[in-house]
């Protein structure tokens, strides 16, 4: 690990440093108020990265509470607000905008051989709703908190909380709309604005899991923003949309809700399997295997996400006939799911395979997303369900998809393309070290939750059995090593900005036309526009140095 | 203070086996698929490691028999994981016939259990070893969810409706009951105990607990104070429709359209009486919304359950 930290090279000097777009400009005007696509990208990753850091913390509390079975370390308030928040800032305003809008949003217009998105005020304007969302959130948080539970579940959110319920809706509420541009954004450029010869079936797949994404969030968000508008009218004004009493009903609520937050789950995974199929594909060498069954999985990922909410409500009071049907469809989620994983398997047969850093991540995600998503089947599984549902199992299950899978993937991304975003080369050692930490802690934290789960333990419990504590404080351990593992890349990577070595413009050998532009890229990426005249991951022989 | 690493809760009714059996097998086809899947990775990581900087292995594009092989394998496999769950869910959703109805109605943060007889028990539950028991749920305020985790049961009990849930424990014993849906501050305190008895044991708890009235005694009464019975007299149709033997029947509807009077429907038609008016009668009740607890309400849908014949004890 020292060679890692070893004295940096020489800084180069001025003079020999060419033009690009993070030296292209100075001051505070030249990033607030740009309108280039990959220093939004950077604007958005510094926003997310405190989210993510303030969305940890509260992790941290809830399992240092968890450590002892009794609700010793903080109120039950305190710590109903801990889950709550940890659950709303990490999904929000951290885990839905995380892949697309820094990857996403630096990578699309590149690797499509574009100067930018096709709007680039919007996309601007879309990091501005993001942080006056995020403001409020801070207001909301700062101000007693949340105490609802992320998932906000009427009547206790519109009728019996005390808590600052109105303020988060309002920040998820205008969160949302940055989500919505940020799609609509991609989708049009993607559509519109591909260089001459990239036809669709060239499209890196990174960019076919974004159109995926994007069609959903334009499709799936304004649903979220109208149940969070009549949970406000309910709340403030006595409307009775949820309310019984006033002739409301409450599991309109959750079909309202789940509408959008299971595909929102969707969201969060395609960008980080879009960032998986170019890792697997560089560190193997080699042309993807099934390049059209990956592309058309994401689609149909994202057609029959949109069938499935129901699943989430199989003890609800839901008929029993409409929950046959959310199970039936729930379980062909798993084959798209399952013939990327084979894809990627086979990608590395007779591959080239090469352990660095990215590929590492590439490796934990599949091992993580592959038992995220068999225990998937266990719940969309009517009758298992019933005896899993709302306990620690679920909690187990969405965090290998939504920790194991989304952030690895976007580690595994920021790791694969720190190089072309700064033009440094982080240190590989510590690198290697801190996804190894990230791996054992995350499974020793999320393991034994669903060992917790069938056992019975509910979840969103402050205080618990003592037969269950065992469990909970390996779990605890765990989450202290896996807080270590997030630390560490969040100090090499920021000292490798400085004093990392200088980046080449391809240091993977990799395809794409992302690696055909300087590291870091200029301002509009391209001199002169690429003509792209074969199709994606095409490594062949002649092309070695 | 080693406790032992169980894996599975105490298994106490005549479900569990069933859950715990399919619990087994995903549990089973999951360790095949992960190690298959980490075996390859494994194998063709160190199979196929890179040997120089700069070799190129051959292209390959993919193989259609692969791609639908895997894709119909799992299918299959899901489909049989979805017929089997399902059977399972059907088989333990309907209560059978003659279960003992105990009716339960949760609030922030307790549990509160009326017997029929007359018992009343707040977050201890106690039952007979061997019969089915079925629970009719509603809540005071928020969204709950009464879960024994021993018995592999669940429902939420939901404002505004009555939910349902059975069981029939095997095993003498004390189990754990859980809220487990998110209700607020205490929600992690509002919890209970499931006391498993054998029949001789019950029933010495029944004759030695409080009982009082009985649930329809004390529905009769909520029904006198009131003032029900000044319109649904017994004998005949007054200002509103004779509940004799209405329990169960189909009623027809002003509208014309029909609907079994079950618990819901005479629970809507009390605190929503416009909602559903029988034929005949114009909407002129006066809704009771605010003004019966929800314990109140199932003592007088019990009450109008127990209107089997004409003798109706009239009022003094």
């Amino acid at each position: 690990m020292n060679a890692a930290l070893a004295p940096p090279p020489s800084a180069p000097t001025p003079s020999e440093t060419p033009t690009h777009y993070l030296n292209a400009s100075y001051g505070f005007r030249s990033w607030l108020l740009t309108l280039d696509h990959k220093r939004i990208a950077l604007l958005y990753l510094a926003s997310i990265t405190l989210f993510f850091f303030i969305g940890g913390f509260y992790a941290v509390l809830v399992r240092l509470e968890l450590v002892t079975p009794a609700g010793d370390l903080m109120s039950a308030e305190n710590y109903n607000t801990a889950f709550t928040l940890h659950g709303v800032v990490m999904i929000f305003f951290f885990l839905i905008p995380s892949i697309p809008a820094v990857l996403g949003n630096f990578l699309i217009p590149i690797m499509i051989g574009a100067r930018d998105l096709a709007f680039p005020k919007l996309n601007l304007l879309s990091w501005y709703i993001y942080m006056v969302g995020g403001m409020v959130a801070a207001y909301a948080l700062f101000t007693g908190g949340v105490d609802t539970g992320w998932t906000l579940y009427a009547p206790y959110s519109s009728t019996y909380s005390n808590s600052n319920v109105t303020a988060t809706a309002i920040a998820a509420f205008i969160t949302g709309f940055s989500s919505i541009l940020t799609g609509l954004n991609f989708v049009v450029t993607i559509h519109k604005m591909r260089a001459p010869g990239l036809t669709w079936f060239r499209l890196p797949l990174f960019v076919w899991a974004h159109y995926a994404t994007s069609v959903i969030q334009v499709l799936g968000t304004p649903v979220l923003a109208i149940t969070l508008v009549l949970l406000i009218l309910e709340r403030s004004f006595g409307f009775g949309f949820f309310d019984p009493a006033r002739g409301g009903d409450p599991v309109l609520f959750q079909h309202l809700f789940w509408f959008y937050s299971h595909p929102a789950v969707y969201i969060m995974i395609l960008p980080s399997m879009g960032v998986i199929s170019e890792l697997v594909t560089c560190f193997s060498r080699k042309k993807v295997f099934g390049y059209g069954f990956i592309a058309m999985s994401s689609v149909a990922i994202a057609v029959l996400g949109f069938l499935v909410w129901g699943h989430h409500m199989f003890v609800s009071g839901q008929s029993v006939y409409a929950g046959m049907v959310f199970s039936i469809l729930s379980f062909m989620v798993g084959i798209p799911s399952a013939i990327k994983v084979f894809n990627w398997t086979a990608t590395m047969y007779k591959g080239s395979i090469s352990y660095s850093t990215p590929m590492i991540y590439a490796f934990g995600f599949i091992g993580l997303f592959t038992i995220g998503g068999l225990t998937g089947l266990f719940l969309a599984n009517l009758g298992l369900d019933i005896h899993l549902h709302d306990t620690y199992f679920v909690v187990a299950h969405f965090h290998y998809i939504m920790v194991g899978g989304a952030v690895m993937g976007y580690l595994g991304g920021i790791h694969y393309w720190w190089p072309k975003m700064t033009g440094r080369l982080y240190p590989e050692g510590w690198a290697r070290f801190s996804a190894l930490v990230l791996f054992v802690g995350f499974n020793l934290t999320f393991f034994p939750q669903f060992l917790l789960g069938y056992m019975g333990m509910p979840r969103r419990y402050h205080a618990y059995p003592e037969e269950f504590q065992v469990l909970n404080v390996m779990s605890s351990a765990g989450a202290s090593i896996l807080g270590v593992g997030y630390l560490i890349p969040m100090i090499y990577l920021f000292w490798s900005m400085r004093y990392g070595r200088l980046a080449p413009e391809n240091p993977w050998g990799a395809k794409g036309l992302e690696w055909t532009t300087p590291s870091p890229p200029t301002t509009f990426n391209f001199d002169e526009t690429p003509v792209v005249t074969e199709e994606a991951y095409e490594y062949v022989k002649e092309e070695k140095h | 203070m080693w406790t032992g690493f169980p894996l599975f809760p105490e298994a106490a009714s005549t479900i569990a086996s069933g859950v715990d059996l399919l619990y087994l097998f995903l549990v089973v086809v999951s360790v095949v698929f992960s190690v298959g899947i980490f075996g390859a990775i494994f194998y063709f990581a160190l199979r196929y490691q890179r040997k120089t900087q700069d070799e190129v292995p051959e292209p390959i594009h993919g193989s259609m028999i692969l791609e639908i092989t895997w894709s119909v394998v799992p299918f299959l496999i899901l489909m049989v994981m979805f017929g089997w769950g399902t059977a399972v869910f059907f088989r333990n959703f309907h209560p059978p016939e003659g279960a003992t109805e105990i009716f339960v109605t949760g609030k922030q943060w307790m549990w509160k259990l009326q017997h029929p007889e007359g018992q009343r028990e707040i977050n201890e539950l106690h039952v007979p070893v061997g019969r089915a028991v079925k629970l009719t749920m509603a809540t005071e305020d928020v969204i709950h969810s009464f879960y024994i985790p021993a018995f592999r049961v669940k429902k939420d009990v939901v404002p505004g409706m009555y939910t349902t849930m059975w069981f029939e424990p095997t095993k003498v014993g004390k189990y754990h009951l859980f809220c487990a849906e998110y209700c607020g501050n205490q929600h992690s305190g509002m919890i209970g105990t499931v006391y498993v008895m054998a029949p001789p044991d019950y029933e010495a708890w029944l004759a030695g607990a409080p009982r009082g009235e009985t649930m329809s005694q004390a529905g009769e009464r909520l029904f006198q104070r009131l003032g029900c019975h000044t319109c649904h007299a017994a004998d005949r149709p007054g200002r509103g429709p004779v509940l004799e033997k209405v329990f169960g029947s189909t009623v027809l509807l002003a509208d014309g359209k029909k609907v079994v009077a079950d618990e819901m429907y005479l629970r809507e038609s009390i605190l929503r009486p416009g909602a559903k008016v029988v034929a005949g009668f114009k909407t002129q009740m006066p809704t009771f919304q605010g003004q019966i607890s929800e314990e109140g309400l199932m003592q007088i849908i019990a009450y109008i359950k127990s209107l089997e014949s004409k003798e109706r004890t009239t009022t003094q």
